[in-house]
Formats: structure tokens, sequence, C-alpha cells
């Protein structure tokens, strides 16, 4: 799903006018961030550094503010993120042995990407649907109550697609 | 609105519409006949609530009935496992499982036929099935011992809608506050009341209210918590989802006790249900002038905003928390001095959790007594929980402080599934330790939960039974310390993965002996030694499964054996020969060829001879055991 040039440069544009929006509010740059890495899916070293300069702040404050906190990403994510939950809950249900399953599948670790660009597995802690457990979630899809032998046949779905 | 007549008055014009739900007949000439109320919470969400809803909204439609039947979206009911959930008032017919195909059933019968479904009629094993009838969701055994307070209007109201909020007293206790109180007045009622804060610490609310208000200072933040870190746990999603605001009344109220006028709510990214309400509900107070400039003509300003987390557990630490909102990396700092004092932009502050707030507004209205009447000795009040693991009835209960723990398993949560034997509940999540079954009968308090080494922590109870290991457990909720410690500080992030690198040898057949002394000796330098509460309670899940569990660490120790059979290096997978069928289904997906079938001559009497695992090929996988439908499988 790799942007064209005119996506990216309009993209580019909106998060220079939510900059220009936010700048002034108190504790502006994880709002900022948080903007720039849901519309890119990353923060290219571009991104970062367009960031800096708006705010007059050095570009290592935001690599290291980046690099600090789970949802930010520096390389670009895969078309389907998939989610295996491991919070307590779902782990004493018996997540592990489903989280292996997927990475078994697809031959990745967690927090990787596939050679192909199809899926990316993202560690996950909890998503509030505990009474499912164990639970996956791929893009915006939930699955409940899974088993191991469950996730070839799901996985399948999404490379067909 | 701009008077408090106007807020009243309000209140008055909406009892007739919120009749219907109090199980009365129509009032109003042109009201709605039902409401029909539909969990929008995240668990049902995620089991097609939304589908739901929208398909009965066409089927009413395509009828004529949108105006005789109105659809609710409700905050979570709690019972989420059963989901997605729907009630029908005024009868109050209580629906679990629905799906979308059910619709079409439901409005024929029910809605226009005025006759239950029963089929689709919730039930358990003390409420059976009876046609024609339907248990009200407040006579169920999870609900039947409840004591709702935080949790009073989810599942009742229509968080989208402010109106409801109002028609359920809403705001009466920040008009009270603005009108008739001092802010010592209000400090004093919530500290009489003896709450104490529900996010892991137990700080006195009005204790930490006063402090603030002493704070000399031109400007003052109010500050919620709703990062709600510890795995497993869902109470302030719920209330954010179910009863946004409560929130915002409680932290209006709090700005006028300690003399702030801004707010913010600091959420964990991973609840966009919950941040899209609370960010609807801020906007709507603000519309009606319940926040902003000139609250209902007292002079009194208020305003807020959301802000969001960005996936790290120790954001939920209040200093970490202050300077993420200030656009730092979420690292820890000393106190003091602490947030009442210097917090967030250096200002005075106060940081609660969102289930503190979601009790304010009810101790004003109701006075600290009858919160006090509540609980027992130094915990008053009710708590809320978010059971799960190994339960019959998952989901969110909030139940008096001092509650024995053995009546939140059986009572409540209807005891553990399929025969198993109760071994554990895990409390306080990443920080907190585990009672043991000997221990069942303890009350759930701050004290008595401390006497044995574990806490009340947020309110995530997960319930294990014979099949989880104990050191399987510890060594968990160390990988998630591990992976959350900052590293700002040496002892949390080098002797957290130390001990982690004992736990996992452990757990991996390679334990030595004085394995245990090492593990309780790093404890104890991590705990006195952390910079915050991350580090300093991290190593307590070991603690505590080695003060109640050491014989299942000497077992994995010595013995190389894990007596729960969950360890996947210590256990081997079989097949009962007696219950298999032969069908192969397991041979067939086992990924490496290790099952082959037995020789039939062996087995005279069966129709198809079984099937035999070759353990030194076998990778353990567990897709076999998953697999077989006649639980024939079996690791130990
Ligand atoms: C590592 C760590 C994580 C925490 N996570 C949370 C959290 O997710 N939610 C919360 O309300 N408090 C959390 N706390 C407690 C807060 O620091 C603070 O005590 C609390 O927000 C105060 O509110 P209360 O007095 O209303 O409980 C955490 C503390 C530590 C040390
Ligand atoms: S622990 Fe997996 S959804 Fe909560």
């Amino acid at each position: 799903m790799a942007l064209t040039q005119e996506q990216l440069a309009a993209k580019m544009e909106e998060l220079k006018a939510f900059i220009e929006e936010n700048k002034n509010v108190d504790g502006p740059l994880m709002p900022i961030m948080q903007k720039a890495q849901e519309s890119f899916g990353y923060l290219s070293i571009e991104v970062m550094t367009m960031i800096a300069d708006a705010l007059d702040i050095p570009v290592s404050k935001i690599y290291g503010v980046a690099t600090f906190y789970a949802q930010f990403s520096l390389t670009p994510k895969g078309d389907n993120i998939i989610q295996v939950c491991t919070g307590t809950a779902c782990y004493v249900k018996g997540a592990q042995a489903v989280l292996d399953k997927v990475i078994e599948e697809l031959g990745i670790h967690s927090g990787e990407t596939t050679a192909d660009g199809k899926f990316t597995i993202q560690d996950t802690r909890c998503l509030g649907c505990c009474g499912l457990a164990p639970v996956m979630t791929i893009n915006e899809d939930v699955y409940g109550r899974m088993v191991p032998g469950q996730v070839k046949g799901i996985l399948d779905k999404y490379r067909a697609l | 609105m701009k008077t408090i007549a106007e807020l009243y008055a309000r209140c008055e014009a909406m009892q007739p519409k919120m009749a219907v739900r109090r199980g009365l007949a129509q009032i109003e000439k042109d009201g709605y006949r039902r409401h029909v109320l539909i969990c929008a919470g995240t668990g049902c969400t995620s089991s097609s609530s939304l589908k739901i809803a929208a398909a009965l909204e066409e089927n009413l439609k395509a009828q004529g009935l949108e105006n005789d039947v109105k659809i609710v979206k409700t905050g979570c009911f709690g019972l989420c496992a059963v989901g997605p959930i729907m009630i029908v008032y005024p009868e109050g017919t209580f629906y679990s499982q629905v799906a979308v195909e059910d619709v079409a059933e439901i409005v024929e019968t029910h809605l226009k036929n005025d006759k239950i479904v029963t089929r689709l009629v919730y039930s358990d094993e003390h409420t059976p099935k009876v046609e024609g009838q339907s248990v009200a969701l407040s006579d169920t055994t999870f609900y039947k011992r409840q004591h709702r307070v935080a949790l009073r209007n989810c599942g009742f109201i229509d968080p989208e809608c402010i109106d409801e909020y109002i028609a359920m007293d809403g705001y009466k206790a920040l008009a009270k506050v603005l009108t008739s109180m001092t802010p010592d007045d209000v400090i004093k009622v919530v500290l009489d009341s003896g709450l104490r804060g529900r996010g892991g610490g137990g700080f006195p609310t009005g204790m930490k209210w006063s402090f603030a208000k002493k704070s000399v200072s031109e400007k003052k933040y109010v500050v919620c918590n709703a990062d709600e870190g510890d795995p497993g746990a869902f109470m302030d999603r719920s209330v954010l989802e179910g009863d946004p605001h409560a929130v915002i009344e409680a932290m209006a109220i709090a700005g006028f006790a300690i003399g702030a006028d801004e707010g913010y709510v600091y959420v964990r990214a991973e609840y966009p249900i919950a941040v899209r309400r609370l960010k609807l509900a801020i906007e709507q107070a603000r519309a009606e002038g319940l926040l902003g400039k000139n609250i209902l003509g007292t002079g009194f300003n208020f305003d807020m905003q959301v802000r969001l987390g960005a996936g790290a557990f120790v954001c939920g630490e209040e200093t970490a928390l202050l300077t993420s909102i200030e656009g730092n990396r979420g690292e820890p700092k000393p106190r003091p001095p602490f947030p009442a004092v210097k917090g967030l932009f250096d200002k005075p502050t106060i940081i609660n959790n969102v289930e503190t707030y979601a009790n304010i507004a009810q101790i004003i209205n109701n006075g600290a007594e009858w919160f006090a009447s509540m609980g027992k000795d130094k915990s008053k009040g009710t708590k809320v929980f978010a059971l799960s693991g190994r339960i019959q009835h998952t989901g969110l209960v909030e139940i008096p402080m001092g509650t024995p723990l053995r009546e939140i398993v059986y009572g409540v949560g209807g005891g553990v599934p399929n025969g198993k034997a109760f071994k554990a509940a895990q409390m306080g999540g990443p920080s907190g330790g585990c009672i043991p079954a000997s221990l069942i009968d303890t009350n759930i308090d701050y004290d008595s939960l401390a006497a044995i080494g574990a806490m009340i922590g947020s309110g995530g109870l997960v319930v294990m039974d014979e099949d989880n290991c104990m050191v399987d457990i510890a060594k968990f909720f160390l990988e998630f310390t591990v992976d959350e410690s900052c590293g700002k500080c040496t002892p949390c992030r080098v002797g957290i993965r130390k001990m982690l690198d004992i736990l996992t040898r452990i757990t991996e057949g390679n334990g030595e002996e004085g394995d245990i002394e090492k593990l309780e000796e790093l404890a104890y330098m991590i705990k006195t030694n952390s910079l915050c509460g991350l580090g300093q309670t991290a190593p307590n899940p070991v603690l505590s499964t080695i003060r109640y569990f050491r014989d299942e660490y000497e077992a994995h120790i010595r013995e190389k054996r894990c007596p729960a059979g969950a360890c996947k290096k210590l256990s081997n997978f079989y097949i009962l020969t007696d219950k298999c069928i032969g069908c192969g289904l397991c041979a067939k997906n086992c990924p490496v060829g290790a099952i082959e079938r037995l020789p039939k001559e062996d087995f005279p009497d069966k129709k198809l001879a079984p099937f035999t695992i070759d353990t030194s090929k076998c990778i353990k996988c567990g897709v076999c055991l998953g697999n077989c439908k006649f639980k024939a499988i079996i690791k130990k």
C-alpha cells in the first residue's frame, strides 16, 4: 500500500496544517507525533525532521520520544496488522500457543513484517475484551476464543485479499 | 444551560422519557413504548453488537415501528462473556449471545407480538430457562450480590446523550458544590467518606486534594489517570465508555475544591471507543455550559481536554504520566516533590484514577456517611473488579470492599468451569500478588490483602485453575515488566532481567539449587532501590508465588517437572487410547508428522485404531490438543 508522490505530498501538507494549529498548545509534541504516525503509518526521518523544524526542537528529542513509546514505529508496517493479545486474561487461557502458531505460520517474530509486506505482528497487552479471551485481531477484525488450529484458516483469508 | 434551575428542569423533563426503562409503562402520549438496550462496549462491539443495532434499526423502520421502539446503545453491562447483550424494557427481558440473524425474530415475536423469545433468554446454572419468562438482569447470580456505585449508569444510560446522564441526577453534585459549599467543605466530605484512590496506591483522596488546595499558585491542574496499564483489567475503560459524564463532573468538582480551572484526561491509545465517547461528552458538556466559563452562572471556570497515551505501561505512574503530557519520554521522576506541590508544567496538580472520580458526584449527593457505610474498616465504599481467566462468568463486578474472595469467585463468578479446581487468584497485575486456594476466605480490602502479600491494585482479578503453572505466571509478569521498564534506573532495568533469566531457566528445566534464594535476594534489592513504583513492585508476583507455591518451584528445579503441565519444555503430549476414536484429525493437522495410528490388531473392539504421539518428534505446538473434539489428548 505504498503511497504515490501526490498522496505523500498531500499528507505532508495536512500534517503541516495540523502542526500550525497545535504548536501553541501546552505540550504539543505527542499529539503531533500521534497524528503523523496515524497518517503515514510510521515516522520517517523526513517527517521527524519536519516536526523538529516546525517546533524548533532537535530531531534527537523526537527520536527519543518515538523510541520510548510502543505506538510509534520507525519503519513502515505491513498491509495487515496482527495482534495476539498477551494480556493476563488471554495468557492464562492459552494466548501464547496462538501467538506461537501465528509466528510459525508467517515465519516472522513479534514486531516484524513479512518480506512481501503483507503482515506485521504487533505486541499487545490487553485489548479490553478479556471476556472473549484469548483474543486475536487483524486490522479491525476481532477473533475471540481462539485456538491454535484456527490460525491458518484465518490468515488464509487475508492472504487471499 | 445558564442556571441551576434550568438543570433541575431538564432533569424533571427527562423523567417521563426514562420511565419505560425503569420498568413503568409509557407515560408520554407520543413516547416510545419500548426501549431496547444494546451493549456497545468494547467486548460486545467485538462480537458485532453494532451490526445487531443496525439490523434492528433497519428492521424497525421497515415495519414502521421506529417511533414505537427506541434503540439505546449503552456501555458495558459487565457480563462480557455472554455478549452481545440486549435488554428490552419495560419488561426487562434479558437476552444474551444475540446474533444478527436473531433480530427479525425478536422484532416479530417480542416487539410486535409481546411474546418473549425464550430461546435467547439468558440462563445459567442457577437460572434455568422457563418458556415465556426471563430473569431480570438484577436477579442473576452475577448481579445479585453486586452493589453498583461507580458503575451505576453503565449499561443503563446512553453514554452519548448528556440528557440521560442529567436524568440520573447528573451534574446536580456540581451544582450543589458551586452554590452551597466552600472548597474546604468539599474536601471535608471527600475526606470523611473514606474514599481511597482506586488506581492502585489507595491514598486517601481527600488528603491529596487538601495538599493541592494548600499549594499556592495562580495555576493548578486536575488530571485523570485513564492509562489502565494492568493487562487484563478494564474497569476504567468501561466507566469511560458507559458513563463519561460522571468523570467530567467529578473533575470539575475537584477543580473547584483545589482551585484549578483546567483538566486533562490521559487515556490509553488502545481504547478508541472510550476516547471517542469521552471527547463527545466533553463537547456536549461545553455546549450545555457545564464546562467552560462561568459554569451555571456561578462564575466558576473549568475546561478540560483529552490526551492519548502511546503504549507505555510506566506512563500509568503519575509522574511519568505528567511528563508524557508535557511531550517527553515517559520516565518517572523522584518524589518529593509530589504532584500536589509541583506537577504538570511544574504547577500544583492532583491526579486521580477514573474509578476514584466515578464515586465523587455520588458522595457529594448522598453524603460522606452513605459512602462510609459501605465497606469496612479503612476500606470504604465499593470496588470494581475485572474478573477474568478460568472463571465461569468473566466480566465486570462491583462489590462492597471487604467481601470475601470466595464470594466473588463462587458467588458472582460462578466458579471455575470444566470441573477444574480453583488454584489461585492473581490481583494487582504486574505489581500484585496471588491469593492461593487456602486463603480464599480472605476479605478483599486494602489491609487484609496487604497482610497476605497481595494487593487490590487497580482491580484486575485473574482466576487460575490447576492447569496454570505459577512459575510460568510469575515469568509472564516479569516478561511484562522487563518490556515496560523505562530503563532510567539500574535496579529495575538490570535487576528484573536477571530475575527473568533465572525464571526462564527454571521453566526450561535448567533450574539449579539456590535459584529460589537468588530470586528472593534480587527481589529485595530491586524493591528497595528502584526509582518508581514499577520497579518497587515488579518482584511481587515472584515473591508471592514463591511464598505460596514453593513446592512448584522445587518440582521444576529438582525433578525437572511442571506439576500443572504448562511449561512446554517440561511436559509432553499424550493420546488417551480409550478416549481416542481414531478419527485422525490430529494426525492430519500435525505439522511435523509426529502422530501415527497404532496397529489395529491391538484394539479388536474398536472400530478404528487409536493414534499415538511420538514424543521425540513432537514440537509441542498444541495444535492436536486444540483440534481434538473428544478430549483424548492430554498434556502432562
Ligand atoms: C508502574 C505504575 C503503573 C501505574 N498504572 C496506573 C494506571 O494504569 N492507572 C491508574 O489509575 N494508576 C496507575 N498507577 C498509580 C498512579 O501512580 C497514581 O497513584 C494514581 O493515578 C493516583 O490516583 P488514585 O489516588 O485515584 O488512585 C500506576 C503506578 C505505577 C507505579
Ligand atoms: S487480556 Fe486479552 S483482551 Fe484483556
